[in-house]
C-alpha cells in the first residue's frame, strides 16, 4: 500500500465548496453591514450611487461573465482532450479577468479624484451616510478585487498545468476548483452591482 | 522505541521513515499525528506564557505587589492574556490536538482529507502566533483594548491593535482550514461499514465544531479586517462621527465569538463523551441524544451572540429573544450532563486519573454553565455585567470546562501517543492543588463579581481586599497543580514505562492498534461491523 498516493476528487471538491461558503460568510458579513447602514441612511446611499458610474459597473459585470463562460468552456475542453483549445479559453478568461481589474481602476481613479476616498477632505463635508457609503464602497469593491487578482493567480497556475499536462483529459478536478473559484467571485460581483451601482 | 512491539511489521511514526531526518522531518510532516504533537508542543507553551501573565495579573491584586506593573502595562497584561489563552490555546486546543491526532484513527483512517492543508494550518497558526508576540514589542506598544478589541476604543487607541488584530486573522485562517479538512474527512474518509451513528462521539463533536469554524470564522476575519481598515484609511463604518456605528462592531464580533465558545467546548465535550464510557465499562447512555445535542448546540449556539450586549443598547424586544435562546442553549447542555451521569450509573467504574479529570470536567462545567443561565437573565446580567463575575464564569467554562477536558483527553490518550505511561500518584497529587486552587481562585472571582468588583481594574475598593486575596492564593496552588501535572507528562515522554496498546480496556479503533501507532495507522482499513462502545461482558475469573 505505501506509495500509493490517495485520490479523491469527489473529496476535493467537496473541500472547496465548504472553502466558497467561508468566502460567502466573509462577504456576508459586509452584506449585514450594508443592509444596517442603507437601512439607516436609504437617501445618502441612493446620492452615493448616483455618484457611481453604472455603464463601467454594467460592462464590467459583462466581462466577468464572459469570462466564467470561457473557464467552463476550457473545462469541457480538458475533458475532449483539446488541449490548444482549453489554454485557448483560460487565456481569454485572464485577459478578461485583467479588462475587468482595469475598468475597476479607471473607476476608482475617477473617484480618487473628485476626492470620493476615505478620510478626504471633500468627503468629510458630505453628511454621514455617504462617508459610510463610500467607506463601503471602497472596502467592498475592493476586497472583490483582490479575490479577482487571487482568481487570476489561481487560474494562471491552471494554466500552467494544463500546457504542462498536470491537467489533462483524466485528471482535470484543480482546473475544476480554479473554475468554482472564479465562478465564486463572479457571484459576488454580481451582489454589489446592484448594491452600488444601481443603488440609485 | 520501536521495541515495545516487536512483531509489529511498521515502525511507529515516531521514528523517520522519510529522506528527512530529525526536526527537518517534523516540520515538514504530513503525518496528521506529528501535526497533531506539533500543535501540543505549540500550545502548551502558550499555554504557560498565558499562565504566568495571569499569575502576575492576580500578583497586582495585592498591595505589596501593586507596583511590580503599571496601570498601562496591566490593561496590556489582561489583552494579551486573553489573545494568547483564546486564540492559540482554547479555540484550536482539542480539535487541533486531539482532532488531528485521532479523528482519523477513530474512523479508521489513514490520514485527514488534506494532508498538506493540514501542515498548512499549522503554520498559518504559527505565523499568527509569531505576529501576535510580535505586536506587543513593535509598534505603540502591547495593545491595551481587551480581547474584544470594541470599537471605538480599538480604532483610536495609540497601541499595536492593528497587528494584534491581523495576527487574528491569520488564527482565524488555521481555524477554517482545519474546519475544511475534518468536514472533508468525515465526509469521505469513514472505513467500510462506519455508518454516522457508528462514530465515536469525539467525531461527532468535531463535526459539529467544524461547521462552526467554518461558518463563525469568515465574520471575525471580516470584522477584523475592517478594524484594521478603518485605522488605516478611515472607511467609517465603526466611527461615528463619520455615520458608523461602533455597536455593529459589537455584533458582528460576538456573531463570531459567541460561536466560538462553542467551538471551544465541543470537542471538550466529545473527549468527555469518550473517556466515560471506557472506564464505566460501557456503552454510553443516550449516544443519538449526545451526537444531536452536538449539533443543536452549534446550530441554537449561533443564535445567542447578542448576550453579550444586554447593556450596550438594544430593542426590549431583541433583548428578550436573546435572553430566551441564551437559556435554550443550557438544554443540549443539560442532555449532555444527564447522559454522562447516566453511563456511569451501574457502570463497573475503573477510577483512573483520566476519570477523575473527566469527573471534574463536570462538576466545573456545571459550575460554569449554570451561572451562565443565571446571567442569560436580563435583570441579573444588568447587575453583573462586566465585573468579576463574569471573569469568574467564563473561566470555569474555559478552564473548567475544555481545560480540564483537554487535561483528561491528554491523561486518556498519552499513553497511545507516546507510547509511554505516566505516573499515576503523581497526576493525582497534581490533582488536588489544581482543584483547591481552580475554586478559590474563579469562585473567588465570583463572589467579588457579586459585591461589585468591575473586571479590567488595576486597583480595588479596600472592601473587596480579603477577596483578592483568597483568589491570589488559589492561583499560586492552581499553578503548583499545573507544574507537577507537565512536569509528570514530560517527564514520562522521557523515562515512563512503555504503554499497552490499550491500557485502560477501551474498545474505540484507536486501542486496536500499537502504541504509538504505526504511520499509517492501519495495516489493513478495518470493516466496523458495530457502534463504537460496544463492550464483551467481562469473563469471570
Amino acid at each position: 500500500m505505501s506509495g500509493h498516493v490517495h485520490r479523491d476528487d469527489l473529496g476535493s471538491r467537496l473541500g472547496m465548496w465548504l472553502f466558497l461558503v467561508t468566502e460567502m460568510v466573509l462577504f456576508g458579513g459586509l452584506f449585514i453591514g450594508y443592509s444596517y447602514m442603507r437601512y439607516r441612511y436609504p437617501a445618502e446611499f441612493h446620492h452615493g450611487g448616483m455618484e457611481l458610474n453604472a455603464t463601467l459597473g454594467v460592462i464590467n459585470t459583462l466581462v466577468l461573465l464572459t469570462s466564467s463562460l470561457t473557464v467552463v468552456l476550457s473545462i469541457v475542453a480538458v475533458q475532449r482532450a483539446e488541449k490548444q483549445r482549453a489554454m485557448a479559453f483560460l487565456g481569454t478568461t485572464l485577459v478578461l479577468g485583467l479588462t475587468f481589474l482595469v475598468i475597476k481602476s479607471f473607476e476608482w481613479s475617477a473617484k480618487f479624484h473628485h476626492g470620493l476616498y476615505p478620510n478626504s477632505a471633500h468627503l468629510a463635508t458630505l453628511p454621514p451616510g455617504e462617508q459610510v457609503f463610500f467607506g463601503l464602497y471602497f472596502t467592498m469593491t475592493g476586497l472583490h478585487g483582490l479575490h479577482v487578482i487571487a482568481g487570476l493567480s489561481v487560474l494562471g497556475v491552471m494554466l500552467w498545468w494544463v500546457a504542462t499536462d498536470r491537467i489533462r483529459q483524466d485528471r482535470y478536478i484543480h482546473l475544476e476548483n480554479g473554475g468554482l473559484y472564479w465562478h465564486l467571485v463572479d457571484v459576488i460581483w454580481i451582489f454589489l452591482l446592484p448594491l452600488f451601482y444601481l443603488a440609485a | 522505541m520501536s521495541g515495545t512491539h516487536a512483531h509489529t511489521p511498521e515502525p511507529s511514526y515516531l521514528v523517520d521513515t522519510g529522506t528527512r531526518k530529525g526536526v527537518l522531518a517534523w516540520l515538514t510532516t504530513t503525518d496528521h499525528k506529528r501535526i497533531g504533537l506539533l500543535y501540543l508542543y505549540s500550545m502548551m507553551t502558550f499555554f504557560f506564557v498565558g499562565v504566568g501573565i495571569g499569575l502576575v495579573m492576580r500578583l497586582v491584586q495585592l498591595t505589596t505587589f501593586q507596583k511590580l506593573v503599571t496601570a498601562q502595562t496591566y490593561n496590556a497584561m489582561f489583552t494579551v492574556h486573553g489573545v494568547i489563552m483564546i486564540f492559540l490555546f482554547v479555540v484550536p486546543g482539542l480539535p487541533a490536538i486531539f482532532g488531528n491526532f485521532f479523528l482519523p484513527i477513530l474512523i479508521g483512517a489513514k490520514d485527514v482529507s488534506f494532508p498538506r492543508l493540514n501542515l498548512a494550518s499549522w503554520y498559518f497558526f504559527i505565523a499568527g502566533a509569531i505576529l501576535a508576540v510580535l505586536s506587543l514589542f513593535t509598534g505603540g506598544g502591547a495593545p491595551d483594548t481587551g480581547w474584544t478589541f470594541y470599537a471605538p476604543f480599538s480604532l483610536k487607541t495609540g497601541t499595536n491593535v492593528s497587528l494584534a488584530v491581523f495576527a487574528a486573522f491569520v488564527l482565524g485562517f488555521s481555524s477554517m482550514l482545519t474546519g475544511i479538512n475534518f468536514i472533508t474527512t468525515i465526509h469521505r474518509m469513514r472505513a467500510p461499514g462506519m455508518h454516522w451513528f457508528r462514530m465515536p462521539l469525539m467525531c461527532w463533536a468535531l463535526y459539529s465544531t467544524a461547521w462552526i469554524q467554518l461558518l463563525a470564522t469568515p465574520i471575525v476575519a471580516i470584522t477584523l479586517l475592517l478594524v484594521i481598515l478603518e485605522r488605516f484609511f478611515g472607511i467609517g463604518i465603526f466611527d461615528p462621527s463619520k455615520g458608523g456605528d461602533p455597536l455593529l462592531y459589537q455584533h458582528l464580533f460576538w456573531i463570531y465569538s459567541h460561536p466560538a465558545v462553542y467551538i471551544m467546548i465541543l470537542p471538550a465535550m466529545g473527549a468527555i463523551s469518550e473517556i466515560l464510557p471506557t472506564f464505566a465499562k460501557r456503552p454510553i447512555f443516550g449516544y443519538k441524544a449526545i451526537a444531536f445535542s452536538s449539533m443543536s448546540i452549534a446550530g441554537v449556539g449561533s443564535l445567542v451572540w447578542a448576550h453579550h450586549m444586554f447593556t450596550s443598547g438594544m430593542s426590549g424586544m431583541a433583548l428578550m429573544i436573546f435572553s430566551l435562546l441564551t437559556m435554550v442553549v443550557a438544554v443540549p447542555s443539560a442532555i449532555k450532563v444527564f447522559n454522562w451521569v447516566s453511563t456511569l450509573y451501574k457502570g463497573s467504574i475503573d477510577f483512573q486519573p483520566p476519570l477523575l479529570f473527566a469527573l471534574t470536567f463536570i462538576f466545573l462545567f456545571c459550575i460554569g454553565g449554570l451561572t451562565g443561565v443565571m446571567q442569560g437573565a436580563l435583570a441579573i446580567n444588568v447587575h453583573i455585567h462586566d465585573t468579576y463575575f463574569i471573569v469568574g464564569h467564563f473561566h470555569y467554562v474555559m478552564f473548567g470546562g475544555t481545560g480540564m477536558a483537554l487535561f483528561a483527553a491528554l491523561l486518556y490518550w498519552f499513553p497511545k501517543m507516546f507510547g509511554k505511561m505516566y505516573s499515576k500518584k503523581a497526576i493525582y497529587a497534581a490533582w488536588f492543588p489544581m482543584f483547591i486552587g481552580f475554586n478559590m481562585l474563579y469562585f473567588g472571582m465570583m463572589i467579588l463579581g457579586m459585591m461589585g468588583m468591575p473586571r479590567r481594574y488595576y486597583v480595588h475598593l479596600p472592601q473587596f481586599h480579603t477577596m483578592h486575596v483568597v483568589a491570589t492564593v488559589g492561583s499560586w496552588f492552581l499553578v503548583l497543580g499545573l507544574v507537577i501535572f507537565f512536569a509528570t507528562l514530560i517527564y514520562a515522554t522521557v523515562k515512563g514505562e512503555p504503554a499497552e496498546a490499550n491500557p485502560w480496556g477501551g474498545v474505540t479503533l484507536e486501542w486496536m492498534i500499537p502504541s504509538p501507532p504505526p504511520l499509517e495507522n492501519f495495516e489493513t482499513i478495518p470493516t466496523i461491523t458495530r457502534g463504537p462502545y460496544h463492550f464483551e461482558p467481562e469473563a469471570k475469573s
